[in-house]
């Protein structure tokens, strides 16, 4: 059993809680991702570490509540347990040679992606990040944001708050301007990241993105997590997200095709977070 | 007293029910068949059964025990060489290994020697009031990667000595395949925890959630104080054919299936694990991982379930026993097929048809047996112009695995082979000193009994190892 430390509201349906678990901490780097169950008999469902404190032995998750699992999870409080937690997953961002880099989040992806961008100001990088919400309520991490980069751009898609418009728009304003980066890195929904790629392809810039793909064990046995890279010579090559990644070379997904697999089990999701705030709702 | 020619059957629920529940097939002898199938075994002298087996119980002995009543004595016998004996007595594939060589069976039918383990295993784990004891400390701690058959058997084997061991586990639940690969109508969860309970009685010590690899290495647990460290880190990721249409919503790998089922418990109603349910199925593939997953795929509601194997079946690898449960069962088999795509759902009216992506059907073309191979298989060839397509709304892809990356990239000087297994030492040491491995993470899918005789060979020279320091 793993205990929360402590659990903080960042916006109406995003919390951010830090969970006791001393091995994960010691051994988590950004862009790595743990599997967690909130109690026994519930769904495996991975988190991306949004941070870790190795003194202290916690590890930060954050999580928008989009299901059952997670609307259950959020009805923990701190000094309440998590049955399991196991982890660290996947491989870490690769910050080799990387010197002048653009982060790109969007929504809750911003919680995925400022460990990644306070890594590479740890490291010296000069970071740009590029954080999108939908409207005003919605923005998050703005002030860690601030602390790691060199420009913080935030955008609301309805202008309600910081600047109109996609993340997309400063991107290519940026790219056109001559702005070099050695990567750019981003972080959100599939359609986010298939458009930020489009966007930096004439340019020549390398993309890299956090896939997110629907998982069980996370460990590289069940390969439900399996996307397909589409090679330069139109090959097409399976892998999986769980040990192949994350991260993956933006331009050679299949972002269609991940966006169809990402909606495999929308009905039976639907129908068991609407029973479960039913469940709340009654008690 | 006259020979029994066959064997006594094994009471089984009526295929029409048993179609519609996860309750165990094969119910189990009584007392009293037991003893009249114990009484069948002829006693004889060099005892050919025990060299069939893989962790060489003392067959004769354990059955002369039963034919005289005594069932507890039984089970101590059998205990002395293997630790999972209700485990072995259901899913061991007898008919290849022990029962092939019995002397009875060169006329008749063989003893049922899996079916009196089972009988064994049950009769203590209903009866015995009491866990094995702990056996005194011997100083020594060995650790233990994988919680599946070849690592509870090693970890039992050296508890037995009085090592301190501890077996790491990367899921939430111990066992291994045992729990997230077979399901519950072949190998009740309940069973599996019994024998975990019991090595924990004997002082084993299991960690669950602990990826070696990822959140320990190897040689951090060395640095932690093991003396040795067995890998049994099992099968690893799925294969699938490469043919086009594998990403479409519907197609599962085996491993996703059955862990979705067992693991996670998408059989139960009120199981928060979603699953692809009804409907029309094809599992490709022809082991007892295909049989498993199309069983489970028909419990869940199919109406109908093919399964899509490439050779004949006299070259289908699963257990006869399986196949016979299967087809009683009412799964349909489509031999000498072999999958070219798989065929999916597109609107081109409207992207956003929620029906788009979904499987609606597997392209098929017919085979024929050609020359042995390499392996003495007969070679499967397309017959030209045989294309067919079967209508389906799920597809299974069950057709292996290849070994987990996870230890080998980052275990320093841990060799593996072309296929990406661990490379042993007919003692079971891998390149690494002190690092011994066994199961399907050497041989990639093989049969739990294997693992399990793996796991003891390992056991052996660890304590070898370790005694001659």
């Amino acid at each position: 059993m793993y205990r929360i430390v402590r659990k903080k509201s960042l916006n109406p349906t995003v919390t951010q809680m830090e969970i006791e678990a001393p091995l994960v901490a010691a051994k988590a780097k950004p862009g790595q991702f743990i599997i967690l169950r909130v109690d026994e008999d519930g769904e495996r469902i991975p988190l991306t570490v949004a941070g870790v404190n190795r003194e202290e032995g916690t590890v930060k998750v954050i999580f928008q509540v989009v299901g059952a699992t997670t609307e259950r999870m959020n009805h923990k409080e701190e000094g309440e347990y998590l049955q399991d937690f196991a982890g660290p997953l996947g491989k870490p961002t690769e910050t080799e040679g990387i010197r002048k880099v653009c982060i790109v989040g969007g929504g809750v992806g911003c919680a995925i992606a400022m460990p990644v961008a306070q890594e590479f100001h740890r490291l010296g990088a000069e970071v740009t990040s590029i954080i999108g919400f939908r409207n005003k309520d919605l923005v998050i991490l703005e002030d860690e944001f601030a602390e790691c980069s060199d420009r913080l751009i935030v955008m609301t898609d309805d202008g309600s708050y910081a600047r109109h418009g996609n993340v997309t728009v400063p991107l290519k304003e940026m790219l056109e301007a001559g702005e070099k980066f050695d990567m750019i890195i981003t972080i959100g929904p599939l359609i986010m990241m298939k458009f930020v790629t489009l966007t930096a392809k004439p340019f020549g810039v390398p993309v890299t993105v956090s896939m997110n793909p629907i998982m069980i064990d996370g460990t590289g046995m069940c390969g439900g997590c399996r996307i397909t890279l589409v090679k330069e010579d139109g090959t097409r090559e399976t892998k999986f997200a769980c040990v192949d990644g994350p991260d993956f070379n933006g331009y050679e997904i299949d972002f269609d095709e991940a966006m169809s697999r990402g909606r495999m089990y929308m009905w039976f999701e639907r129908h068991a977070y609407e029973e479960t705030c039913n469940l709340f709702r009654k008690a | 007293m006259p020979i029994i020619p066959k064997k006594h059957e094994m009471p089984t629920q009526a295929p029409e029910v048993r179609a519609h529940n996860f309750d165990e097939v094969a119910l189990g002898y009584t007392a009293e068949i037991a003893v009249e199938e114990a009484q069948r075994c002829l006693n004889c002298k060099n005892r050919p059964c025990v060299s069939g087996c893989p962790v060489n119980v003392n067959i004769p002995d354990f059955i002369a025990q039963i034919a005289k009543g005594d069932f507890e004595g039984a089970y101590q016998t059998i205990q002395q060489t293997s630790s999972l004996p209700a485990v072995c007595g259901r899913v061991c594939p007898q008919e290849t290994q022990c029962e092939s060589k019995c002397t009875l069976g060169v006329k008749f039918e063989p003893v049922g020697i899996g079916r009196l383990e089972r009988f064994v295993a049950d009769y203590h784990n209903a009866n015995a009031t009491e866990l094995p004891q702990k056996p005194e400390s011997n100083g020594h701690r060995v650790a233990i990667v994988g919680s599946g058959p070849s690592g509870l058997t090693c970890a039992g084997d050296l508890a037995k000595k009085g090592y301190a061991v501890t077996v790491y586990e990367a899921l939430h639940t111990a066992g291994g395949v045992l729990v997230y690969g077979i399901p519950e109508f072949r190998l009740p969860k309940s069973i599996v925890a019994k024998e975990v309970d019991s090595l924990k009685a004997l002082g084993v010590t299991f960690e669950t959630n602990v990826i070696i690899g990822k959140t320990l290495t190897v040689d951090e647990l060395f640095e932690m104080g093991f003396e040795a460290v067995f890998i049994g880190s099992g099968a690893g990721l799925p294969n699938f054919m490469n043919i086009p249409g594998e990403s479409f919503k519907g197609v599962y790998s085996a491993n996703e299936f059955l862990t979705r089922s067992n693991l996670m418990k998408a059989y139960r109603d009120d199981s928060a694990t979603p699953i692809m349910k009804g409907g029309y199925v094809a599992v490709v593939g022809g082991g007892n991982v295909a049989m498993d997953a199309a069983r489970t795929a028909l419990r869940l509601g199919a109406e109908q379930v093919y399964i899509v194997y490439r050779r004949s079946m006299e070259e289908l690898p699963a257990r006869r026993e399986e196949v016979e449960h299967a087809e009683e069962e009412g799964i349909e088999f489509h031999l000498l097929c072999n999958p070219t795509e798989i065929l999916g759902f597109n609107n081109p009216e409207d992207p956003r048809d929620p029906r788009n992506g979904f499987v609606t059907g597997i392209r098929c073309v017919r085979m024929e047996l050609g020359e042995p191979d390499a392996g003495g298989r007969r070679r499967p060839v397309v017959i030209e112009g045989s294309e067919f397509e079967l209508h389906v709304d799920t597809v299974i892809m069950a057709i292996g695995t290849s070994p987990n990356p996870l230890i080998k990239s980052t275990t320093e000087g841990l060799e593996v082979n072309r296929k990406g297994g661990i490379i042993v030492n007919e003692d079971g040491l891998t390149s690494r000193e002190g690092v011994y491995a066994g199961g399907d993470a050497v041989t990639g899918a093989a049969t739990v009994i294997s693992a399990m005789g793996a796991g003891k060979v390992a056991a052996a020279s660890i304590d070898r190892a370790i005694m001659g320091k």
